[in-house]
């Protein structure tokens, strides 16, 4: 799940930075912003079968790459 | 009564503060003073005629009731079409407030309806996601009625205010909340009543008022101050007061005007209000877009969704041209950043060069004053 989860969030944010560090902060970076967010939780509900809606997921919880993905293994 | 006007409203403001304080310093649950206190600053603000309060229960009961009718429905239904007419029922006092002389041949007033639409349409939204599967109505009346945040935000969300009124704080975490909460009153009270009466008085009234263009950039400046020191004064003074009260209202601003771009502009002016147009307007738009591939072209769907949001966020203020050209007018820039910031190689190049920084914050400021100047509806006179 992880090699997947940095290969979606390198095609939203246009980088490979991302596997390079994994505690990079997206929002802080200008990495991901509204309309990354959105395509973050739909490819996630395509490859995942995770659904989440808009408002429960916070930024917080999603800021850094290892974030996200400690967030969706919560979710699993 | 306005809230955060007079000295009468601190006087008594003070007083209460006693008790949540002592409370607080005991460890003890500030939940129930703070429902008492609620009641009796409502009935200090709305107390004034029969005929506001008699409109402010019926709009309480009316969307409490929906809400809990909502979320019983919500059980067993999850059309989307049912939610749509939730939201209409929900958005009904507010309509009658906008049109209520040509609907029903009667002048309706609510102080701080839009902000309180806001709260109901939210709490909606996330049953229908699935999100809200009950409401307690007292809990309910105390997050939508919550004096401090009631005139004019900041515009909360009722699961954290939720989690904020069932979390006993320990001494030492309630200390530095009223720690947080005292600074923040001070600094709301220094921003609004110092340096907004400054620039009101002294700098805003003294403007000539024959219209040249001198006369009018002057205006367009001394009334983005007036107006930044004014509303976030009163919003630090909200948020602060509820701190003091256990409850963490978001922050609403943020120096908005040392933005980066427009886009940053927005995380920073009023956050408490993008964010809710973030989060139930332009989102659920572009997801829309992007599930049912509407555009070819990702950010052809979302430059719709700025578009469409801000026009709102412009109707929201009011349905006269100079609001509308407001919203339209933020959504464009909008828009025109995010081109011009993915395409420029320019831009890419000099973005974190300190003294290009400069001239980015500088060109923003302006474009937010002009933006202002408009919403002041000094221009369509």
């Amino acid at each position: 799940m992880e090699e997947k989860v940095l290969s979606i969030l390198e095609d939203i944010c246009g980088t490979d930075e991302i596997k390079n560090d994994m505690d990079i902060d997206l929002f802080e970076n200008g990495l991901l912003d509204s309309l990354g967010v959105i395509e973050l939780i739909v490819d996630i509900e395509d490859n995942f079968n995770i659904k989440l809606e808009p408002t429960e997921v916070k930024r917080e919880d999603i800021s850094t790459p290892r974030k996200v993905i400690e967030y969706l293994s919560k979710r699993t | 009564m306005l809230p955060f006007s007079g000295l009468f409203f601190f006087y008594i403001l003070f007083i209460f503060f006693i008790g949540a304080i002592i409370l607080g310093i005991l460890g003890k649950p500030l939940k129930w003073y703070g429902f008492f206190v609620n009641l009796f600053m409502l009935w200090l603000i709305f107390g004034n005629s029969k005929k506001n309060i008699i409109i402010l229960l019926m709009f309480l009961t009316g969307e409490l009731a929906l809400v809990e009718i909502y979320i019983h429905i919500r059980k067993h239904f999850n059309n989307r079409w049912i939610l749509w007419i939730m939201i209409l029922f929900s958005i009904l006092p507010l309509i009658l407030t906008k049109w209520g002389e040509q609907l029903i041949h009667r002048h309706v007033a609510l102080l701080g309806i839009s902000y309180l639409t806001f709260k109901v349409v939210q709490v909606l939204i996330e049953t229908y996601d699935g999100l809200i599967d009950k409401m307690n109505p007292l809990s309910f009346t105390y997050f939508l009625l919550f004096f401090p945040t009631i005139s004019s935000g900041p515009i909360d969300r009722s699961r954290r205010f939720l989690e904020d009124i069932s979390h006993v704080m320990k001494k030492e975490e309630y200390i530095e909340n009223l720690r947080r909460g005292i600074y923040k009153l001070g600094k709301g009270a220094f921003f609004k009543f110092f340096l907004g009466a400054i620039v009101s008085n002294y700098w805003m009234a003294k403007i000539p008022t024959d219209r040249n263009f001198i006369n009018i950039l002057n205006y367009m400046y001394a009334y983005s101050f007036y107006l930044y020191f004014d509303f976030a004064g009163y919003s630090f003074m909200a948020v602060g007061t509820s701190y003091i009260f256990g409850i963490k209202t978001p922050d609403n601003f943020n120096i908005p005007y040392l933005s980066h771009d427009i886009k940053e502009f927005w995380n920073r002016w009023h956050m408490s209000l993008s964010f809710w147009f973030r989060d139930f307007i332009y989102t659920r738009i572009v997801m829309s877009f992007i599930k049912n591939k509407v555009f070819k072209n990702k950010y052809t769907a979302s430059y719709i969704g700025f578009i469409i949001t801000m026009f709102t966020m412009g109707a929201w203020h009011g349905t006269q041209r100079h609001y509308l050209v407001y919203g339209l007018y933020h959504g464009i820039l909008i828009c025109f950043t995010d081109y011009f910031e993915r395409k420029s190689k320019w831009y890419k190049s000099v973005k974190n060069n300190e003294k290009w920084d400069t001239v980015f914050t500088f060109v923003t400021f302006n474009l937010v004053c002009f933006g202002f100047l408009i919403f002041s509806g000094k221009l369509f006179i």
